[in-house]
């Protein structure tokens, strides 16, 4: 009997949304290649878990065992590679996130089983695994083959797949002894950190003009704080401006920052990779200013300006004052 | 302490228009320009750093051509001690776990208590050597990492995860460690240091000299194989304002007004 695996990812009592999204992508791949898909759940106290995995595949295995309860690489990779001897899977499919970036290269290379990472798409064809993966910021995709094999690995993009409810599966559940013999020693898991807040909270706000690495230097910060002067709006910014410490991490948007929602958002000097456009393309209105016409940002946005953002932003803020004193 | 940092000779593309070259595999590379891996980048800001405060020596390591000496003479001048280079024609066509398998085998007779390396890189975006490369030494590893700190044989690092949120962990030395961007503020190099750093060595070694046989590198060597590039397909794309800057800015404006954001 052949199956598909697919990682559960919990953290701090729930689920994350990408463990549906890989078991609909995983529930079409078992379909077509007529295997059966295996929710596998690894943690200690993991009972809550259980029944919206099974209602989506055809069995969970479940590894209860303390060294487990939060996640550690090295505790999953030795369960996980003693399930994948055991039972020989076609495919396991983790998610491309810190966990699954921390735990799939190693256990892929502790079995010699081929890897893609961080794919938006994947399909059989024939014995085939092929992948599309993403390269040089979003700009190019890539069509790309693995070397055949009897199981392989991949982790898939958060976001990308859509989760997908089906009819309550009834899956079966089997308790596996956990395979852990000696102690985990290596790696330990401390607590979590919550880094401060600070005093403005970018979630809540109606207009919010994003920026990000086209701003150039930290000196050209006054021209898009009096864009947001004038708009009423708050500045927030993708990951270049807060590695620079141009803006605190809580205006972070996008995977490891905040994920926002407001009416407008105007992104300035951003090129649009997916880790920031995950965080804002629910605004209603999305407006984009970069100078590099094929900038992945254009796709997510509603309007775009194609021109260098030092002489739109200053035009464009007069523009809205006159329009404002106006009135 | 020891420390060893991979870097990685990459384009800079977040501001340059790309396209795909005629074999259809890879990109057009003579009008991009070539730096250091931004994520290597702060792991060897954070490699110089340790070896400031706790002294030791920092070597930095590379697989990839010639042109590659740029980015190890920046490194050089940037504080590292030492450079080696890892050149072999069979080694075109690595992915991932075969560059990792290179680096191993440079890597494991040197000294070391603590080898860095970016999250990932800018280009193929694998995320995967570091991680690779410590299950080889049969080390431990941690990526994502923001911040580190020592305590008896331990490294006490946080790790970036989603939504702002961080972990803290403890991984025993030697071990590898993948870092994330933004955990330092890399310096700048004086053009002094640069001259300075263009009379030091750089070590080469290829194939042989580290015991590989042409079929454990390069695409035969590899997990994955590109099949094809491809500048993604457009589902929606935003509606192009054009114009002088004034027409532009009434347009907006005037989409604002009719939303009632002004």
């Amino acid at each position: 009997m052949k199956e598909i695996f697919v990682l559960a990812e919990h953290r701090r009592g729930e689920l994350r949304d990408v463990t549906f999204e890989m078991l609909t992508k995983g529930r079409e791949l078992s379909q077509k290649t007529n295997v059966d898909l295996t929710a596998v759940l690894l943690g200690h106290n993991i009972k809550e878990f259980v029944k919206s995995l099974a209602d989506q595949a055809k069995r969970v295995l479940i590894v209860d065992d303390a060294r487990l309860e939060n996640f550690n690489a090295e505790a999953y990779q030795r369960v996980l590679s003693h399930l994948i001897s055991e039972r020989k899977p076609s495919l396991t499919l983790i998610g491309h996130t810190a966990y699954g970036v921390d735990l799939a290269p190693s256990l892929a290379a502790e079995l010699n089983v081929p890897l893609a990472t961080d794919c938006i798409d994947l399909d059989f064809e024939g014995e085939r695994l092929v992948v599309v993966r993403q390269v040089y910021g979003g700009k190019v995709n890539v069509k790309a083959s693995l070397r055949k094999s009897d199981s392989y690995v991949v982790t898939l993009r958060p976001g990308t797949f859509e989760a997908r409810e089906v009819k309550p599966l009834g899956g079966e559940t089997i308790e596996i002894a956990s395979p852990i013999s000696e102690d985990i020693v290596y790696k330990r898991f401390i607590e979590f950190f919550e880094p401060p807040a600070g005093e403005v909270d970018i979630s809540a706000a109606d207009v919010i003009v994003g920026i990000g690495r086209g701003i150039r230097d930290i000196e050209n910060m006054p021209i898009v704080e009096k864009l947001a002067g004038a708009l009423g709006g708050v500045l927030a910014c993708s990951r270049p401006v807060v590695d620079k410490g141009w803006l605190p991490k809580d205006r972070q948007v996008g995977t490891s920052g905040k994920t926002v929602k407001p009416k407008m958002y105007i992104a300035i000097g951003i090129s649009g990779q997916f880790q920031h456009v995950s965080g804002m393309k629910n605004a209603d209105l999305i407006i984009a200013i970069n100078k590099d016409p094929k900038a992945p940002i254009f796709r997510a946005a509603d309007y775009g300006v194609v021109e260098d953002l030092f002489k739109v932003v200053p035009t464009l803020t007069n523009r809205i004052l006159e329009e404002k004193s106006s009135k | 302490m020891d420390l060893i940092v991979c870097v990685k000779h990459v384009p800079e593309t977040a501001e340059a228009e790309i396209v795909v070259d005629e074999s259809g595999k890879r990109i057009r590379m003579e009008d991009l320009v070539f730096a250091i891996n931004e994520w290597d980048d702060y792991a060897l800001e954070e490699a110089v750093l340790l070896k400031e405060r706790l002294g030791g020596s920092v070597t930095v390591v590379t697989v990839g051509p010639e042109e590659a000496d740029d980015t190890l003479r920046k490194c050089l001048a940037r504080g590292a001690d030492k450079a080696i280079r890892l050149t072999d024609k069979a080694f075109e066509g690595s992915d991932a776990y075969a560059i990792a398998k290179i680096l191993h085998k440079a890597i494991k007779d040197l000294p070391f208590n603590l080898i860095l390396t970016g999250a990932q890189a800018g280009d193929d975006g694998y995320a995967q050597v570091g991680v690779v490369l410590a299950e080889l030494l049969g080390i431990p590893h941690t990526t994502m990492v923001k911040k580190i700190e020592f305590k008896e044989g331990l490294a006490r690092v946080n790790r970036e995860l989603e939504g702002g949120l961080e972990e803290v962990v403890e991984v025993k030395l030697p071990a590898v460690l993948a870092i994330q961007t933004g955990i330092n503020e890399p310096r700048y190099v004086s053009i002094m240091g640069i001259r300075k750093a263009r009379e030091k060595e750089i070590k080469v070694l290829g194939l042989r000299d580290l015991g590989l046989k042409e079929k454990e590198v390069g695409e035969s060597g590899s997990w994955i194989t590109v099949e094809k590039m491809f500048i993604p397909p457009i589902e929606k794309e935003a509606e192009i304002l054009t114009g002088g800057l004034d027409e532009i800015a009434t347009k907006i404006v005037e989409t604002l007004r009719a939303r009632g954001l002004v």
